[in-house]
């Protein structure tokens, strides 16, 4: 089977980072990366691992579409608006891994297999990936009448796109944590924080519990989520087991009992930035299993 | 008269979080009420973690905070409402809304390493015609030169003023000075202040800044805020009476309105207990007290053992989550060291 030959727009640490991601994988080649900036040291790290590398920005991409199957987009949320009607006038299927929330968003421990067809598949954001898995474990044993996630990742991981796109984030991972999550309301925050040395990627998942749930149930379904997870991210892991509390919560989903509060953890792979960037790798990991389905899938 | 600076008081929003974000609509009618007709010019109503705030993580509101906002518009004849945001917690709508609403300033807060992630909502509350104000928290943990930095961010951004924020009330006369010095400096748009009292500074900090310049001045009556509490509006209007500082605003009147409208919200405001000052002592953001209190109960650790872990991880304000991790985590080292004797 020839490779999926695929271009990443966007040469920042997302796609920077993807871009070494992708030279492990046996289904996709990375054959091109498109910056805009002549001066971006993804550009120039694409060039030194002898990919294509060019800023002439996403107008070289569809004068070369033919070249390519598949493009990721790792710029920020209204490039992506800008260019994902070209893209799929070219035939170009698009692996959106910012916020823009055009297709549909793809978790794929969750529901990898749903879309594979669709001309735009949306990844969220990094902390919709490190918490949506745990919201549909809870969610597969009891009812989640309200989820919420704290993401906070390290300011020096944190580039411009991504600053930029705070709100998007917010709004996105909220709104993943209910369509793919399965909770009935869902809130995303986000924070960043500048502590040296940087802090590796933290979430914090808070699941509004049913009536009648079992603890362990719901502590067996979110080991066996963080294990799979953990099979395509290598860095993501619980910090403590997950912490049942037991109150009257009067949560936007209604008034709960209980909640389980589950703390992880994501150390990245160091493939670009150190490993505190956790953030980076479960955002490029994710992007990279769902595009080897696609693949598959051909 | 003109006033020396511009007063905001915060009771109906730092105040938010010394009463577990249980505020009603009474509560806010009454205190919109007395401030407004006590002369005070800006009044700030949300949940004490900004817009969006209501939360696991930082507490569920006892009543919707658009409530709490419109009936604050309602109740305010001449004094302006304003709103707190912090991006990454509200969005951009929740400032549309608001707007809508009669809200006349919008104060968008982020770390005081963080400036750029407020440059969209900024921009935006000028577009909606509302005064913007940039609020850059935890201003102790970086030194005046990197501060002013981050506010030129913020003004380039459209704030109309930027304030260095002593949100662990860690600072001690001489730092809050420096700051506020460095801003006047380097600005051109006006610099505000908001103390809290943790040691026991927050309404010296304020005067201090006065001499320095600063143009806008934050206070909660009876200090009714996050950890230690803040800069008590009504001392330190009385305060500046007595230093010569013009303030607009009669401060028998306001001390009426601490007594008849404030002070039984939260009858044990004003006492800094070891818990509050170790916040100011050790530079962790105020509004974890309660938190830490609940967590300590919760999961049976010392509350002091958790503030200071929190100090020594640098956690920034909205890390709340952290406190549940920093709680677990010294019930099992405390577990691995307890004698394994009947």
């Amino acid at each position: 089977m020839s490779r999926m030959r695929c271009a990443i727009v966007g040469s920042g640490n997302i796609g920077t980072d993807l871009l070494y991601k992708l030279q492990r994988s046996d289904a996709l080649e990375a054959a091109a990366m498109v910056g805009i900036d002549p001066d971006s040291e993804g550009l120039a790290r694409a060039a030194a691992e002898g990919v294509e590398a060019t800023s002439e920005g996403p107008g070289w991409l569809l004068g070369h579409a033919n070249r390519f199957d598949l493009v990721f987009e790792a710029t920020s949320a209204w490039v992506h608006r800008a260019n994902a009607p070209r893209y799929r006038e070219a035939g170009l299927t698009a692996i959106d891994l910012t916020p823009a929330k055009l297709g549909p968003l793809v978790v794929p421990p969750v529901n990898l297999d749903a879309h594979l067809d669709a001309p735009n598949l949306n990844l969220i954001t990094c902390g919709g990936q490190a918490t949506v898995p745990i919201v549909a474990a809870v969610a597969a044993v009891v009812p989640v009448p309200y989820a919420e996630i704290v993401s906070t990742v390290s300011s020096v991981s944190a580039g411009p796109g991504t600053r930029q796109n705070i709100d998007e984030f917010t709004k996105t991972t909220s709104a993943s944590l209910v369509e793919v999550g399965g909770a009935d309301h869902g809130k995303a925050i986000m924070i960043l924080n500048p502590a040296e040395p940087p802090i590796l990627m933290r979430n914090t998942v808070f699941c509004a519990l049913g009536d009648g749930y079992d603890r362990d149930e719901v502590a067996d379904s979110i080991t066996e989520m963080v294990r799979i997870v953990a099979s395509y991210v290598p860095g993501y892991r619980l910090k403590a087991e997950p912490v049942f509390d037991e109150d009257l919560f009067r949560t936007p989903g209604g008034d709960v009992k209980a909640r389980v509060v589950v703390l992880l953890e994501v150390e990245g792979a160091a493939d670009y930035l150190p490993p505190y960037a956790g953030n980076l790798d479960i955002m490029t990991a994710s992007a990279v299993r769902v595009a080897e389905a696609v693949a598959a899938a051909r | 008269m003109t006033a020396a600076f511009r007063l905001t008081d915060s009771t109906l929003r730092d105040g938010s979080h010394a009463v577990a974000h249980q505020l009603t609509e009474d509560q806010v009618r009454r205190v919109v009420a007395g401030l407004d007709a006590a002369g005070v010019p800006v009044i700030e109503v949300t949940h004490g973690d900004g817009l969006g705030g209501s939360s696991f993580n930082y507490g569920f509101s006892h009543t919707n905070e658009m409530n709490l906002i419109r009936t604050a518009v309602e109740a305010a004849v001449d004094s302006k409402i304003a709103v707190l945001m912090l991006p990454g917690i509200g969005v951009k709508d929740d400032l549309r809304r608001v707007a809508g609403m009669g809200v006349r300033v919008a104060r968008v807060a982020t770390h005081c390493t963080e400036a750029d992630i407020s440059e969209q909502h900024i921009a935006l509350a000028k577009e909606l015609g509302m005064e913007a104000v940039g609020f850059l928290m935890m201003s102790h943990m970086i030194e005046p030169e990197a501060l002013l930095h981050q506010a030129r961010l913020m003004e380039s951004y459209g704030a109309d003023v930027v304030y260095t924020v002593d949100s662990a009330g860690a600072m001690t006369i001489d730092d809050a000075r420096r700051r506020v010095a460095a801003l006047k400096d380097g600005l051109s748009c006006q610099v505000g202040i908001h103390a809290h009292n943790n040691l026991s500074l927050a309404v010296a900090n304020s005067l201090a800044a006065l001499e320095e310049g600063v143009d806008q001045i934050d206070g909660c009556m009876t200090g009714l805020g996050a950890g230690a509490g803040n800069c008590p509006t009504e001392i330190l209007v009385a305060a500046c009476e007595k230093t010569g500082w013009e303030t607009g605003i009669d401060p028998i009147s306001l001390i009426e309105v601490a007594d008849r409208a404030v002070r039984p919200i939260r009858p044990e405001q004003g006492v800094i207990d070891g818990d509050g000052l170790l916040l100011g002592y050790a530079g962790v953001y105020g509004s974890f007290l309660l938190h830490a209190k609940r967590a300590a109960e919760r999961y049976g650790v010392p509350t002091r053992d958790i503030l200071l872990e929190l100090g020594e991880r640098r956690v920034v304000g909205g890390q709340e989550d952290m406190i549940i991790d920093v709680a677990m985590e010294l019930q099992r080292r405390a577990a691995a060291v307890q004698p394994a004797v009947a």
